[in-house]
């Protein structure tokens, strides 16, 4: 059991062991020690640790995530349009670790909600007043046959940034000027509504520059998508959208049914079948795999949370925020899971300190880069219902549809500029 | 098979019209229940940090640090978005979701937040001394202290993202952004006699390197 071995170094890492020696009573130094285990991080847990933090440098904060370095899914669409390396967007923990957080690299196995503690795989357990859950993502791989975790490592989903980013980035480089890109993109509620289109959108400005005879089909579960009148404006002033020589072409509730991975092809709702030279498969989404394992979801595979303080319904001094929450009214957003971070750290250090959790406030802005000086966003401003059953938008909107160049053109750059802070308060300086 | 994708293609048309024409939330007013109110001022401000960087320092190349800043000044510019006198691209729209007393909670915190200069910017040595031959004649005034000054309750220069400067001053120049009478005559001037290089030498110059104290 480490616990002991923890609470020591955690001690001396802030010069107390000394302290409570000479106070002659550490036991009941410890009995005071509030603790929080988050498991995993990424943008909405690496926040919320920073946070808790800085909200009551007295908590003891233990972090485990079972990479080294994270790569946040936000920009990694820019690595594939060959715009961005993709060590700009990985993140270690060292920032974290200075601000005396304690993160462990390993895989959680369980936690259990009765003597509150989490378990990872060497055997270690940390115990905790309060736990944050945020495993962001698992994959509903059962929706589409054929397609599975091994097959997405050849055709890769890189809806987690990292390896399959790098593995499309290559097919994408490998393959012939004339060829098709297929993006198979999936349905609601999914990570970032916009992403498959900026996606497609990175990879025509690549395919512009490299290998104009190409093609990319977006093959879409939905009839609709996020931003579309949006995507449609800046496809058509710069990849002949609409036109018989268009770049991208669109297609509604064409959603993929299934895949031959053999054949790397894929069949859509049309009973359509398509063989392009690059497939990229979106499947449809739902909460992390140790969200599951531990009781956290509802039916439709989300984590049902109280929308002030971010708890589960399901289980007490559980947490659980990020892509894997069922924060209704807040789309799934890297920005959506920083500011709900910060509304679940602000509520669990006023809980363990007897305090009655504050009113929130939310924000949520996603900039899409369509061209190289080419930037769109959505934004909103939002805060909690007295009643506590959603959170509203209060402002908000869109890029105008009227925007001038210079006005895209600047979106670019502060979509630049926000990647450079939300990770710097997320990860730490 | 070929008929009935025409069929549902021309659908999707009309029902994307459709949606296209809808406001981009459909929640209108009178649907907003009761929300919770008094939000702390830390509340407020972390919202804004996801694009003005931790505690408001800014780590660019675009968007500007706010913290440290005036908080009269920070009242006028966030006024100014919401009244539409101040051109932005993105304020506007998350502005409105601020009271003026939490625009008011929000200067006060982010005023007490160090102002941290910008960090490895590129500043054309031979032009830092023009800029502040320039600045000195032109802008001291308002903005003292080498443009470092938060009592003047005007926004800090020095040390402020060079791409912001030079947005900020795009904006004055056209004519899209107000400056005040004094302000736009000083540029006005200042056009005229050193054209777009005064300009470059000015912003140099805020962007100039700092002794190690001042940088994070």
């Amino acid at each position: 059991m480490k616990t002991k071995q923890t609470r020591r170094q955690f001690l001396k890492g802030i010069g107390l062991v000394a302290a409570t020696g000479l106070a002659g009573a550490p036991h009941i130094a410890f009995a005071g020690t509030k603790k929080v285990v988050i498991v995993g991080g990424g943008t909405s847990g690496a926040t919320a640790a920073r946070y808790l933090k800085l909200a009551d440098s007295s908590i003891q904060i233990t972090l485990i995530e079972v990479n080294k370095t994270y790569y946040t899914c936000y920009s990694s669409n820019e690595v594939l349009g060959g715009n961005r390396d993709i060590k700009n967007i990985q993140y270690g923990y060292d920032g974290l670790i200075k601000m005396g957080i304690k993160v462990v690299i390993d895989r959680v196995t369980t936690i259990n909600p009765e003597n509150r503690r989490v378990t990872v795989s060497n055997g270690d357990t940390f115990d905790y007043d309060r736990c944050i859950v945020a495993p962001g993502i698992s994959f509903k791989y059962d929706k589409i046959e054929g397609y599975d975790e091994k097959v997405a490592e050849d055709i890769p989903h890189a809806w987690k940034a990292g390896p399959q980013t790098i593995t499309l980035r290559k097919q994408l480089v490998a393959m012939k000027d004339g060829g098709t890109v297929v993006i198979a993109a999936p349905p609601n509620p999914y990570r970032c509504p916009p992403a498959p289109y900026e996606r497609a959108s990175q990879i025509a400005n690549y395919l512009t520059r490299e290998k104009p005879k190409s093609k990319i089909i977006i093959s879409d579960a939905k009839p609709l998508f996020s931003a579309q009148a949006h995507f449609f404006r800046g496809w058509k002033k710069l990849y002949g959208y609409d036109t018989d020589n268009s770049m991208i072409e669109w297609r509604g509730e064409a959603g993929v049914i299934s895949v031959d991975a053999a054949e790397r092809s894929m069949e859509d709702d049309f009973g359509d079948v398509l063989k392009p030279d690059v497939l990229n498969i979106i499947p449809a989404q739902q909460a992390g795999k140790i969200a599951f394992d531990v009781g956290l979801t509802n039916a439709d595979g989300w984590c049902p949370v109280k929308l002030d303080t971010f708890e589960s319904t399901l289980h007490e001094n559980i947490h659980v925020i990020g892509d894997a929450s069922l924060a209704t009214g807040l789309s799934k957003s890297g920005y959506a899971a920083s500011t709900e971070a910060k509304v679940c750290a602000a509520a669990i250090a006023a809980l363990l300190n007897d305090k009655e959790p504050g009113s929130p406030s939310f924000v949520n802005t996603c900039f899409s880069i369509i061209g190289t000086d080419y930037g769109v966003s959505i934004a909103a401003v939002y805060r909690l219902a007295k009643d506590k059953s959603r959170i509203v938008k209060v402002a908000g909107g869109l890029t105008p549809l009227d925007a001038t160049d210079e006005q895209h053109r600047r979106e670019v750059a502060y979509a630049h500029s926000w990647l450079n802070n939300i990770t710097a308060d997320a990860f730490g300086l | 098979m070929a008929n009935n994708k025409y069929i549902r293609a021309i659908l999707l048309l009309l029902s994307a019209a459709i949606y296209l024409y809808q406001p981009a939330y459909s929640q209108d007013d009178s649907d907003t229940p009761p929300l919770l109110t008094n939000v702390s001022a830390s509340m407020l401000a972390n919202t804004c940090s996801g694009c003005h960087g931790p505690g408001g320092r800014s780590l660019g190349p675009a968007t500007p640090t706010i913290s440290g800043m005036s908080p009269t000044f920070f009242i006028k510019q966030m006024e100014g978005y919401k009244s539409g006198k101040l051109p932005s691209t993105i304020m506007k729209r998350i502005v409105d979701g601020y009271t003026s007393a939490e625009i008011k909670q929000m200067a006060e915190f982010f005023s007490k937040q160090p102002f941290i200069a910008a960090k490895g910017q590129q500043s054309d040595k031979k032009l830092i001394p023009i800029g502040k031959k320039l600045h000195k004649k032109y802008c001291e005034k308002c903005h003292s202290k080498g443009g470092q000054s938060v009592e003047d309750d005007t926004g800090i220069l020095t040390g402020q993202w060079k791409r912001y400067l030079e947005t900020s001053m795009q904006d004055y120049i056209s004519g899209e952004r107000i400056a005040t009478k004094k302000m736009q005559h000083k540029i006005e001037v200042l056009m005229k006699k050193k054209g777009i290089n005064g300009l470059r030498a000015l912003i140099d110059y805020y962007a100039r390197p700092l002794p190690k104290k001042q940088e994070g």
